[in-house]
């Protein structure tokens, strides 16, 4: 996801009105005019999350259907992802490339029942036109049916199963990047057990008019708190989930973002995607940097565009995503080192306003992802 | 008794004598929301009016903090250290950031006091 670039006109979610309704803080985001956190504060509402769960309007997400003869082999065409292998009901991380490996977006894919072939695709706001756009001019050969009156709700954190179950009857027999079709009073809605928090949780693709009622009913709830755009990103920061348009961005390859996990080793050696050579040399000589975690010695938080350097000064990477993890109860920021202090343990710092900040390298996550593999 | 004056960027001092106790409002705190970090000046320094004083962190963003008036920072509240949500529970009593020597009485007068404050954050909305 990436911030807004103009002030222009916002566009509105489903759930725009009930955000005011809830009191909550509003700014633009991606075009849209978003909640990004309600009276609670960000720290309440993160806690929260962790503890019993959260609702997330995602509404703002780009959600589309891909369809038509070999339709996942053909997506294979734009992306690394092993997408040919994906069974019906599984859902995948991937990312759309540019000709020579860079990530023009990242995206969650899920192979629906039928034939031909239909995926069901989930990107970010900030990028849909452009992935649709590249949809459309490389795919001609396939439909692209993009939801434009339909929400995306995501219900995240350990009680998210018994809230969502209680409403949608089923949701618990899916597990982890596994999705489905249900029904809520009599609307069909389409729930995977996904989400970008680290925790186990849902998204869930229902119809517009259908979105405001089913959060309320969510949030009748009294382990379900409304969590804003702030908590969002507290929370996949701790969970080391790269944000599009600061982690990663189309001058970044998945393997220097430390996405390999990502690529399957049947793609690995065929290739066939956009940048391949550049990958696959990447993965064979290893990439001269490294998406990375930092721990930090005190409370001082490092941010976005911050440098990291050695510790006799020598510059050696940048902060791309940065702040204070209030589960972990410390800093943590993640960004790109030179591959030779890739590695975690190392000893440098974040220079933060002309201050030399004691910070190591770190794996991630921050915290432990806590997702219901069954 | 101290008086106590507002800047248009929300921070505050509490004047007694020559003496000033700097922090930010109460309105500052709730925009700011949750305080993890407080970045404070070291004792002895020289602040301009204006000028850079501190750095407040929240979860969200940092913050700079100006000094309302000109003067040389006497004491920090170290306390903000282990204990930076003071910031949020007590602005205006345990949430102070720092004391300064006011060098020059005169530029408090371009301040605001409470009830101005107060007409100045109803514009606001």
């Amino acid at each position: 996801m990436a911030e807004a670039s103009s002030t222009e006109t916002l566009a509105f979610t489903p759930l725009h009105a009930l955000h005011l309704r809830l009191g909550a803080r509003m700014a633009p985001f991606a075009g849209y005019d978003m909640p990004i956190q309600y009276p609670t504060g960000v720290m309440t509402e993160h806690l929260h999350t962790r503890e019993k769960c959260g609702l997330f309007d995602v509404s703002h997400m780009g959600q589309a259907i891909l369809e038509g003869p070999n339709a996942a082999a053909r997506l294979e065409t734009l992306v690394p992802g092993d997408i040919v292998s994906l069974a019906v009901g599984r859902t995948r991380y991937t990312q759309f490339l540019t000709p020579d490996g860079g990530i023009i977006d990242d995206l969650m894919v899920t192979r629906l029942p039928g034939d031909p072939e239909r995926l069901f695709i989930v990107c970010n706001a900030a990028r849909k036109d452009v992935d649709f756009a590249l949809l459309r001019e490389k795919l001609p050969d396939l439909t692209l049916d993009v939801f434009e009156d339909r929400a995306l709700i995501a219900v995240q954190g350990p009680k998210a199963v018994d809230v969502v179950e209680g409403l949608i009857p089923g949701v618990q027999s899916l597990v982890f990047m596994q999705g489905g079709d249900f029904e809520w009073r009599d609307s069909p809605v389409f729930v995977t057990r996904s989400g970008y928090t680290g925790e186990d949780g849902y998204e869930i693709s229902l119809p517009a008019s259908q979105a405001e009622p089913f959060a309320e009913r969510l949030l009748s709830h009294p382990d379900c708190l409304p969590i804003g755009l702030g908590a969002r990103d507290s929370l996949r920061l701790e969970a080391g989930l790269c944000l599009y348009g600061h982690d990663i961005d189309e001058t970044t390859d998945p393997i220097e973002a430390a996405l390999n996990w990502s690529i399957s080793k049947r793609r690995r050696a065929e290739g066939g995607f956009p940048g391949a050579a550049r990958i696959q040399k990447a993965l064979a000589e290893g990439p001269a940097r490294l998406r990375v975690g930092l721990t930090f010695e005190g409370r001082q938080p490092a941010r976005e565009g911050v440098e990291i350097a050695t510790l006799d000064g020598r510059v050696i990477g940048k902060i791309t995503s940065g702040g204070f993890g209030p589960s972990l109860g410390a800093p943590c920021a993640m960004g790109y080192v030179a591959r030779e202090f890739s590695a975690a343990g190392t000893e440098v710092v974040a220079l933060v306003r002309g201050k030399a900040l004691p910070a190591r390298v770190a794996k991630t996550p921050f915290v432990p992802n806590r997702y219901f593999k069954g | 008794m101290a008086t106590i004056r507002y800047t248009k960027d929300h921070e505050y001092i509490r004047v007694d004598g020559d003496i000033g106790t700097v922090g930010i409002s109460d309105h500052a705190q709730h925009a700011l929301g949750d305080v993890v970090f407080v970045e404070l000046p070291d004792v002895g320094k020289t602040v301009a009016q204006g000028g850079e004083a501190a750095v407040v962190e929240s979860v969200k963003a940092a913050s700079e903090v100006y000094a309302p008036v000109a003067g040389e920072v006497i004491e920090v509240n170290s306390d903000l250290e282990g204990a930076p949500a003071k910031v949020n529970e007590d602005p205006l009593g345990d949430g102070w950031f720092m004391k300064i020597r006011i060098a020059d009485a005169a530029q408090l007068d371009g301040l605001m006091d409470e009830a101005a404050y107060a007409e100045f954050l109803k514009a606001l909305e």
